[in-house]
């Protein structure tokens, strides 16, 4: 449905998106993640035919977004970054402006507003003025907007941003049941929206795709190996030996605060449950067992590991700080 | 053509749901009906010793001419509050991604707000046409000059108000655009002083390009297809200006 072949969009001297390719699968929800100013919002906009790209091609809806415009905008839907309201018209006057100009055929027009207000649960402030909206219901009439034509392809550039969570889980569950007909990109930087509403994830950094894989890969791909903390009271001794000892065990890694001494990482083999013997061990020499559970490398672990320059204690760090929560 | 009248229609409709257009019209009517009033008392004076010395009185060339010649700087003034919203607005407040993602043309776009303008220059214009009504209620001005002048305003103001889409598209702050849309209307307005130090050709030239030697023979009433072309050049010229802005910032985003 989208084929976003060797894009690069340069601004002067800056590079916002260099040379990247995906596709997204008709149905699909597509996730967009990047930290802030990683060239998300840039991608999107070349995609809905905003800004024509430097190199490279985007085909949306099987139009090629250059060559045929008006074809590929009439099939994509847009919320942008700000909603693109005009203050001064109610929600009605706004969306029947929309519609007209997005070629909603007059006999359906009314029909149109009255269901896509339905759906982005806007119906109760139709008369009043967009200017007046809380953030809320601005992102709302503006993914409203974007609902009219009922277009394949759906494009929302931070769709949750500036909701309540009440609203976030709504919003999310609309775009859920809006993949199938429509075929959705969003883009994020809240990571758990990804692993709830999205099938797969682009996760680009730097203006480069670091990689485009489902959630599940990406988090598999994180959990290579299987990670046990402990906290131990070793009565002064280091047991640091000992645990290495055991069976299974690939390394020992200290991961002490200064409200939680005596605690270690131990990694293992993927697949090799060392809890048992882990406690064995420890419990046998008469230390006292203060905690065990095991730690499952996230989605976040993944993500800031391909999106931070690679130094160990830059990843390690939030990494334990997250494992800690 | 629908898109572009349903950009034209949310123009105008701008202009009259927010205080612009209603503030416009009323100071507009206001100095108006003031210019009317004194060149009328004016006219009158001259027709009474006119009429003691037995020579002719001129409704067209008195009165008529002298008032609308006003209506010419009241529109100097107006026009340029008129346009620098236009694009400046969208820009600012985020619209300007709407409108270049819908499947509409940049021509379309830049013609609706043109058309949008028009429309509330015709609302303002309207203002003197009952003024005029009286005029030949008690008197018999001759018609033509009073059409072509009508003519003369629309073709000039489509000149203004294409420069100042082309101004109000290359900024996203609207006084900025407002101050330097008035500045290019006045030297386009003055320009033809400048001939008359040149020589010959440069006179010719500086005449040329004024906007108001090209009013002068739409006010006496002769339809001359020169002045047509002129006025017809620069708003095709205007809009071309235009659509290449909104490219250009599309490119640089």
């Amino acid at each position: 449905m989208i084929e976003v072949q060797h894009l690069t969009k340069q601004y002067g001297d800056v590079t916002a998106v260099n040379n990247i390719s995906f596709t997204v699968e008709r149905g699909e929800i597509l996730g967009f993640l990047g930290p802030n100013g990683a060239g998300k919002t840039t991608t999107m906009r070349v995609l809905t035919g905003y800004m024509p790209p430097t190199e490279g091609k985007a085909i949306v809806a099987g139009y090629d977004v250059i060559e045929k415009p008006l074809e590929a905008k009439k099939r994509t839907g847009y919320l942008p970054e700000t909603p693109p309201l005009y203050p001064d018209m109610t929600v009605r006057e706004y969306l029947t402006f929309c519609s007209r100009i997005k070629g909603v055929a007059s006999a359906d027009r009314k029909s149109r507003i009255g269901v896509v207000m339905e759906r982005t649960r806007v119906s109760d402030m139709a008369d009043r003025q967009c200017g007046k909206l809380s953030k809320g219901y601005r992102q709302r009439v503006g993914l409203a907007q974007a609902l009219l034509h009922n277009p394949d392809v759906l494009i929302l550039d931070e769709p949750t941003a500036g909701l309540d969570p009440k609203q976030i889980l709504e919003t999310r569950k609309l775009i859920r049941e809006l993949a199938g007909d429509h075929t959705v990109v969003l883009s994020t930087h809240i990571l758990p929206e990804v692993s709830q509403t999205c099938q797969r994830v682009v996760i680009i950094n730097k203006g480069r795709v670091v990689a485009v894989d489902s959630v599940e890969n990406l988090t598999a791909r994180a959990g290579t190996s299987s990670a046990v903390y402990v906290q131990i009271d070793a009565l002064g001794a280091d047991p640091r030996p000992v645990l290495q000892a055991v069976s299974g065990v690939t390394a020992v890694v200290a991961s002490n605060t200064a409200d939680r001494p005596g605690g270690f990482d131990v990694q293992s083999n993927t697949g090799d449950d060392v809890r048992r013997e882990l406690a064995a061990a420890i419990v046998t020499r008469g230390w006292g067992l203060l905690e065990l559970r095991p730690t499952r490398r996230s989605l976040e672990d993944v993500f800031l590991h391909l999106t931070t320059e690679e130094t160990p204690e830059d990843v390690a760090e939030p990494a334990t700080e997250t494992a800690h929560e | 053509m629908s898109n572009m009248l349903a950009i034209a229609r949310k123009e105008l409709r701008s202009y009259f749901t927010s205080p612009i257009g209603v503030v416009m019209i009323g100071f507009f009517a206001l100095i108006y009906g003031f210019f009317y009033a004194v060149m009328l008392q004016a006219f009158e004076r001259q027709a009474m010793q006119f009429g003691q010395s037995q020579a002719p009185v001129d409704l067209n060339g008195d009165m008529i001419r002298p008032l609308f010649s006003n209506v010419l700087v009241v529109l100097l003034f107006t026009l340029p509050l008129i346009t620098m919203r236009t694009y400046a607005e969208e820009k600012r407040s985020g619209t300007m991604e709407l409108l270049l993602t819908s499947p509409l043309t940049d021509l379309q776009i830049v013609f609706g707000k043109f058309l949008g303008a028009m429309g509330l220059i015709a609302a303002m214009l309207a203002i003197t046409l009952p003024h005029i009504g009286i005029l030949f209620w008690y008197a018999d001005p001759e018609w033509k000059p009073i059409v072509t002048t009508y003519l003369g305003f629309f073709l000039m103001a489509g000149c203004f108000v294409s420069i100042g889409l082309f101004i109000s598209s290359v900024t996203r702050n609207q006084i900025i655009a407002g101050m330097a849309t008035f500045a290019v209307f006045l030297l386009l307005w003055v320009i033809d002083w400048m001939g008359s130090f040149m020589g010959s050709t440069g006179m010719a030239v500086f005449n040329y390009l004024s906007i108001t030697q090209h009013f002068e023979d739409f006010a006496r009433g002769v339809l001359d297809t020169k002045h047509v072309v002129y006025y017809a050049s620069v708003i095709v010229f205007g809009v071309f200006l235009t659509m290449r802005s909104v490219e250009t910032e599309r490119w640089r985003g």
